[in-house]
């Protein structure tokens, strides 16, 4: 049995900021809780330094008598999922400086990164639930952060889905134990392929259910543009980039690393499950007047994008790269488009952004970067991953689902477009008031996201070598 | 050489965007003009050490994203080298042109320093991404073009549609490289690698849908009948300059594609489909000449000549794709043809839109019926429009007629009936000019209210100089040819060398 802690720093450090961050948070006077946005950072930095020397000094292993894996897609994950919290913590800070439980909202992102780096590493169904709670109840409150109507609504419904398909997921677990004797993926994948079919089926099913609520995936979706639009901006960007990571990833290993061998014919439901999404929330999106709702919509329509490499993922060796370089890119840039509408927050409507590159050609530029990189437009990152993930597709023999894939690709583009077109127009210009500025942090925050974006897709090359390895059983 | 010629406008770009303070329009512009001056220096270098029978040259290949299977590759030969140098004569024209340009100069002038960058680049790569990166771009800065600096709101439809189309057509050939890219092995995005080793050979369905996805991204951009629709309103709602660039260098793109991808990556889908390639290219032929023909507006009815134009370099590598009844020679002279004709259609079509921008600029409108008699007027506008309009349906002495020559004798032998019909079209262009020439330039003088009791004003020095070096050059093609089908004329028989195999 393995215990050793300096695998989990990251975790660690994460969990150990929040906890002094609430302590501390009690004792400090509001206009010094800035403090704990430093730590929080801080704890963030550590995490990333703690995470590419691991990288660099140990080989893969598992620890706690294997329940969580520190593998390539670990690394990567951890990486991401840090580099996103500090690009988050980055635009919350004008939105939340001197609130009055300013240390409260770092403390709960804290938590929540923490759970979403502990969902990254399950490698046994008890954890995967135990981070999945860990990941989710911190979000719950966030949601409802503002305590306003909106936010008490959206805080309401994140937390019944989530509780209702928390729930799905335990009894899918329930049931995966009583098919395979156990809850190691490496004892699974030995007992599975002889488990009776449709006890693995329904509790695949189950557990699924669970991660799809996490990654806004059909037909667990309900949830995204309702928050998005109720919480607070950065939290909308939080839960609109950060849980995705964490579900899709152990979504991945879970398929990839327990169910090679069943005979249950998953892949062809993770092809119709992706299918659905990126077909759903495109189409949703379409007509979409509110910046956010359409931002919501269009992370539906990426996850189902995401969903097509864990529908190949036994059956291309494209797979795992693909779905961590999509993954890093897709964050970076939608947090860029976040960025920008937390920079911007009187402008809620496509309409208040009207004749924005005159007055702002920074942010216009990085919405035109974002949003053009959403759709997949070269140089960004997200057309990299685009091409990585419809390769595997292919490779995987899914080349049916790569060409709806593109097709809902150009449907995108046109809502896209219908953001970016109002930008430039030169009459009829929204008045100044709606394009008010909110403070240096937020745009700081969108530059370095867009250019983040497009540096991942020129030197794509550093992630991809990163995400080139095995998984441990 | 070649990563200088084609980064140098986008770095001046940069440093223009990046300049802490404005600085006059002026300024701007000359800067512009004095980069595209020294980009095409710097391509006629390239020229002047050009071995004609050397294959591909001054090739520069570097690791870029080797886990994607993707590289910076880029090189010239025959077929690549005279657009190249066609893609910095005409930024030096539109630049030229632009000289008086007054809406929001700096963007402008970035946009299409950016668009130089992207459309050489194009040109020279040499790696199915690096082509990809470079085609998608110039739709997205295309886009730019015709939604800012179109005319009104119509505009930013056009340039919606626009890119719609184009975007759905760059997916459909990024699908089609997907599919060669899983075919090689190792896998790889190389072009030249990927000519070497052929890899969908003998693989029937899989290499015709392969070919499939491909055609029909290019031909979205190309544009050929059915997939022209976004054409004519992009054009005609796009500035002059944009509408030049449009079809002077962009249009090019796609059959620029297909002599340097789906012709030597898919040789053996290409000769068995050779006569439904014959057929699009005929189609378009006529009908983009038929429809020109019924047009009422000027730059609509340029936009549709394209078409025509543009089907006659389909029908020419369809032909060339046909082995029987025919002889190596003669495919070649049509894949030649094939080529000239894109140069030549960049500077006759480049002038026109041009000079349709004059047109616009003085009576606010491009609709025929508003002029009559401009001959009166305006003689040195009828003069350089009338040279133009004979260049653009190909008479003798120009180089339109150099290159359909070619295009029509190497593709008679073995298309001998497609051939026939594409023949009229040239019939039906002619036709179409000299109506237009008729109505607009002669008759009783006429004008549009629009313009101020002062009279109109004749060509400009900045407008004059471009057109009329424009349709020099494409005289100089068609009187002394030869400078120019040297380069081509080994580059051809190396690809028909390619597609026979």
């Amino acid at each position: 049995m393995n215990e050793d802690l300096t695998a989990l720093i990251p975790e660690l450090a994460l969990l150990g900021a929040a906890v002094i961050g609430l302590l501390a948070g009690s004792w400090l006077p509001r206009r010094r809780q800035w403090v704990i946005a430093v730590l929080a950072a801080a704890a963030c930095a550590a995490g990333l330094v703690a995470t590419a020397v691991t990288e660099a000094t140990t080989r893969e292993r598992t620890v706690f008598s294997h329940a969580f894996a520190v593998d390539t897609a670990t690394f990567v994950g951890r990486l991401v999922v840090l580099a996103v919290l500090l690009l988050v913590i980055g635009m919350s800070v004008e939105s939340v400086r001197s609130h009055r439980r300013e240390s409260e909202y770092w403390v709960l992102l804290l938590m929540t990164g923490a759970g979403t780096l502990a969902l990254i590493g399950a490698n046994d169904l008890l954890m995967l639930f135990a981070a999945y709670l860990l990941a989710s109840i911190p979000a719950y409150a966030l949601a409802g952060f503002a305590k306003d109507a909106p936010g008490t609504e959206a805080a309401l419904k994140y937390y019944l889905m989530g509780a209702l398909l928390g729930t799905v997921l335990l009894a899918g677990t329930a049931l995966l134990y009583a098919a395979g004797h156990g809850t190691l993926y490496r004892d699974l994948k030995a007992a599975l392929p002889a488990a009776p079919y449709g006890l693995v089926a329904v509790g695949l099913v189950a557990v699924l259910a669970g991660l799809l609520f996490k990654s806004g995936a059909v037909p667990a979706h309900f949830w995204v543009p309702d928050v998005t639009d109720g919480a607070p901006t950065p939290v909308a960007a939080y839960v609109t980039t950060l849980p995705k990571i964490g579900g899709l990833i152990a979504g991945y290993r879970l398929l990839h690393q327990a169910l090679p061998g069943s005979d249950v014919n998953w892949p062809l439901l993770l092809a119709i499950l992706a299918a659905a999404t990126m077909t759903l929330g495109n189409l949703a999106a379409f007509f979409q007047t509110s910046v956010k709702r359409l931002l919501a919509y269009s992370t539906i329509g990426q996850v189902g994008y995401l969903l097509m490499a864990l529908a190949v993922a036994t059956r291309s060796d494209l797979a795992q790269q693909s779905l961590l370089f999509y993954l890093s890119a897709y964050a970076v840039t939608n947090l860029g488009a976040f960025a920008v509408v937390t920079q911007l927050p009187r402008a809620r409507t496509l309409d208040d952004y009207r004749g924005l590159a005159r007055r702002r050609p920074g942010l216009a530029a990085v919405l035109v970067v974002c949003l053009l990189g959403l759709v997949g437009t070269p140089p960004t990152g997200v057309f990299l991953g685009k091409l990585e993930i419809f390769s595997a597709t292919i490779d995987g023999g899914y080349t049916w689902l790569a060409a709806l894939a593109v097709a809902n690709t150009v449907a995108s583009l046109f809502y896209y477009l219908r953001w970016l077109a109002p930008l430039f127009t030169t009459d009829d210009v929204a008045p100044a008031a709606t394009q008010a500025p909110q403070g240096r942090w937020a745009a700081a925050t969108a530059y370095a996201a867009a250019a983040l974006s497009v540096a991942l897709g020129i030197a794509g090359q550093a992630v991809l070598t990163l995400a080139d390895g095995p998984l441990v059983p | 050489m070649l990563s200088v010629v084609t980064f140098l406008p986008l770095l001046v770009c940069a440093a223009l965007l990046f300049l802490p303070r404005p600085l006059p329009d002026r300024v701007y512009l000359w800067t512009w003009i004095a980069t595209a001056a020294a980009d095409l220096a710097l391509v006629v270098v390239v020229w002047a050490g050009f071995d004609t029978g050397g294959g591909m040259q001054y090739e520069q290949r570097v690791r870029w994203i080797p886990s994607a299977g993707v590289g910076y590759h880029v090189g010239v030969d025959g077929l690549s080298l005279p657009l190249v140098a066609l893609t910095c004569l005409l930024f030096l024209a539109v630049a030229v042109y632009s000289l008086r340009e007054s809406r929001r100069v700096r963007s402008y002038v970035c946009l299409f320093l950016f668009l130089q960058t992207v459309s050489t680049g194009l040109f020279v790569a040499l790696d199915l991404i690096l082509f990809f990166v470079f085609f998608d771009l110039s739709i997205v800065g295309m886009f730019f073009v015709i939604a800012g600096w179109g005319h009104g709101e119509r505009a930013r439809a056009a340039a919606l549609k626009f890119f719609l189309y184009t975007f759905v057509g760059s997916l459909a050939l990024l699908l089609g490289f997907i599919g060669l890219y899983l075919a090689a092995d190792p896998h790889t995005f190389d072009i030249t690698d990927l000519t070497r080793t052929n890899p969908l050979a003998g693989s029937g369905l899989y290499a015709g849908l392969v070919l499939l996805a491909i055609g029909v991204g290019l031909a979205v951009k190309t544009p050929t009948v059915p997939f022209h629709t976004w054409l004519p309103p992009a054009h005609t709602d796009a500035p002059a300059a944009g509408s030049a660039i449009l079809a002077g260098v962009l249009l090019k793109m796609g059959t620029y594609g297909i002599v340097r991808i789906a012709m030597p990556l898919l040789p053996g889908s290409w000769r068995r489909y050779a006569l439904a390639i014959v057929v699009v290219g005929v189609v378009s032929v006529v009908y983009g000449a038929l429809v020109a023909l019924a047009q009422t507006d000027v730059k609509r009815m340029i936009a549709y000549t394209s078409v025509n134009h543009m089907g006659y370099i389909v029908l020419a590598v369809g032909a060339s794709g046909t082995l029987a009844g025919t002889d190596a020679q003669a495919r070649s002279l049509a894949v030649t043809g094939a080529v000239t004709q894109m140069v030549s259609h960049g500077l006759i079509t480049g002038a026109l839109f041009l000079l349709t921008g004059v047109l616009y600029d003085r009576g606010g409108t491009n609709a025929m019926d508003a002029y009559s008699g401009l001959a009166d007027r305006i003689p040195r506008f009828a003069a350089v429009t009338t040279v133009a309009a004979f260049a653009g349906f190909g008479i003798p002495g120009f180089s339109g007629f150099i290159a359909e020559f070619q295009i029509f004798t190497g593709s008679l032998a073995s298309r001998p009936a497609a051939t026939a019909v594409a023949v009229t079209g040239i019939l039906i262009t002619a036709a179409l000019f000299l109506t237009a020439l008729r109505r607009m330039l002669l008759g009783a003088p006429r004008l549009p209210g629009t313009i101020p009791t002062g009279g109109v004003a004749d060509l400009h020095r900045h407008e004059a100089l471009p057109t009329v070096a424009l349709l020099a050059l494409a005289l100089v093609i068609g009187i002394l040819p030869r400078w120019l089908l040297d380069v081509i004329e080994p580059a051809s028989s190396t690809l028909t060398g390619l597609v026979a195999r």
